[in-house]
């Protein structure tokens, strides 16, 4: 197709358009919130995703071992721990070592009371390993295994506060899916919609074209283009608002619950629309663009 | 160039409105069909222009049979036809200019060849001086000539007009006919559909009558003297 073509083309998708202007007005609103909608629950999804790697970094698996067992069985323990592929990290605590994290953080500055203690470790079976896994689905499976090994007397792990996180993340994953699928059926079916009254109010020029040696990709095309302008619009709209809101709503949740600052370390929003603005925008174009092709399909016969 | 061989056509419901028609025009002849209302010639032209198809029997255009053609190719095929109708079926919110140049836009046409044959054309009709007129502000005539400038614009090898004058006054009818035999004698095929009985009888060319679908005379310099 020639530039010349390509521009003329891309001057009737404008046309119609603005021909069109309140169904094409409708399209792009219930695009709008399609996209807002999407972004919004992506920038949840990520941040909770994030939040629940930071635990999988900071809270590990702990492996204790049984009475009076030797160094050479808790070597082969953490042997064989390494070797396991969910295995991110993994690093032994002597039994001093465990005390002295517990006196710290038990007695703090009372150092009179820990005294009563001297030269008897109360943990003195409690060297450990401290395992951190990559993912934290992972931790139930290596768990089980650990617990199978020899020598070891138990394992302890951040689960219930994990089970929260992920079934959380899974939920807003679920709800958010749902939701932009509902929406999704809406914004084709009014993008549909639009095309079709467009293809109505233009049948008869259609009708000519074609009489007059059109090819169907020509009579298309300025339809076809016409979503795809409808659904950039309709994404940009939210996407350009999602990134002025996000770090006022982070500042906002801070101010508000300033007992979660320095525990929520929520993603910078560069982060967030270095995936959300492509995606945002493709998923708007391609919308546009199926949903004309699908109507220009069915109604462009003639 | 254009043969009908037992060409029939059926619509879904009643009589046929093409019965086992044979015609054959020359390249290069003027033709005039001829018929009253509902004797199947406009069902020819659109037969012709692949609008419909026949329910049997062969179209050919061009050493193209029209049976076997693919959707895909019947843009390319209708290139080569120019078409004029009744109702002019002129673009009413572009201009002159616009509305000629649409039939170089469809098909592909670079601007600079446009810019160069849309006033050609529309000096050919003689309507080179209202080429920024919308179709509103031009008489009857003057927007018969625009869609014969749309028709021409692309050289077409055979040009196909339903009732071109059907909407027009004696004098602006007898100054399109002008036109298109001017058309024709600088090459270009001519099938003109009409029941104007003047026209028909003052051209002088090849007339063919069609009644009930049937084609029931066909003469060279011929006239009009069928009556319903």
């Amino acid at each position: 197709m020639r530039i010349s073509t390509i521009a003329y083309e891309l001057k009737q998708g404008f046309k119609n358009i603005a021909r069109n202007w309140m169904f094409s007005l409708a399209s792009i609103v219930t695009m709008a919130a399609c996209i807002f909608i999407f972004g919004i629950f992506y920038s949840i999804v990520t941040n909770v995703d994030h939040i629940v790697k930071s635990v999988e970094e900071e809270v590990p698996i702990t492996v204790l071992f049984e009475e009076n067992v030797g160094e050479e069985v808790i070597k082969d323990v953490g042997r064989r721990i390494q070797d396991r592929p969910e295995v991110l990290e993994i690093r032994y605590v002597s039994a001093e070592e465990a005390w002295e994290t517990f006196r710290d953080q038990y007695f703090g500055g009372s150092k009179a009371a820990a005294e009563g203690f001297h030269d008897d470790n109360p943990l003195a079976n409690s060297s450990n390993y401290e395992v951190y896994v990559k993912q934290i689905e992972q931790q139930g499976d290596l768990v089980a295994y650990i617990e199978g090994l020899e020598g070891v007397r138990e394992v302890r792990q951040s689960e219930s506060a994990v089970k929260t996180l992920v079934s959380f993340n899974r939920l807003v994953a679920t709800v958010s899916i749902a939701i932009i699928a509902i929406l999704l059926v809406v914004a084709i079916f009014l993008i549909s919609n639009t095309i079709s009254t467009g293809i109505t109010i233009r049948r008869e020029e259609i009708g000519i074209m074609k009489l007059i040696g059109a090819t169907d990709l020509f009579v298309r095309t300025p339809f076809l283009l016409e979503g795809i302008i409808l659904g950039l619009i309709g994404a940009a709209i939210p996407l350009a608002a999602l990134f002025v809101m996000y770090n006022q709503v982070i500042l906002h949740i801070l101010e508000k619950f300033k007992v979660l600052d320095g525990i929520l370390q929520f993603v910078p929003v560069g982060q967030v629309f270095r995936v959300l603005l492509p995606v945002g925008l493709m998923l708007g174009m391609g919308i546009g663009f199926f949903g004309s092709l699908f109507t220009t399909r069915k109604h462009l016969n003639v | 160039m254009i043969d009908l061989i037992d060409v029939s056509k059926t619509y879904s419901k009643g009589q046929p409105a093409v019965k086992n028609a044979d015609l054959h025009i020359e390249k290069g002849e003027f033709v005039f069909i001829v018929g009253n209302s509902g004797s199947g010639k406009s069902t020819l032209i659109k037969l012709l222009l692949k609008e419909l198809d026949a329910s049997s029997g062969t179209v050919m255009v061009d050493g193209i049979d029209l049976r076997n053609m693919k959707r895909r190719q019947v843009a390319k095929y209708r290139r080569k036809l120019g078409v004029v109708f009744q109702d002019f079926r002129l673009l009413k919110d572009r201009n002159v200019y616009e509305n000629v140049a649409f039939a170089q836009r469809v098909i592909g046409r670079p601007t600079r060849v446009i810019r160069k044959r849309v006033p050609e054309m529309l000096t050919l009709v003689g309507l080179a001086e209202k080429y920024k007129a919308r179709p509103k502000e031009l008489s009857g005539g003057e927007q018969q000539r625009v869609a014969l400038a749309r028709a021409l614009v692309n050289r077409p090898d055979i040009l196909l007009a339903d009732e071109p004058t059907g909407n027009l006054d004696p004098q602006n009818a007898t100054e399109i006919m002008r036109l298109l035999e001017e058309i024709n004698n600088r090459g270009t095929t001519v099938v003109v559909v009409t029941h104007n009985k003047e026209i028909v009888n003052a051209m002088k060319k090849r007339v063919v009558a069609m009644r009930k679908g049937v084609i029931i005379s066909d003469e060279q310099e011929g006239e009009y003297h069928y009556e319903d």
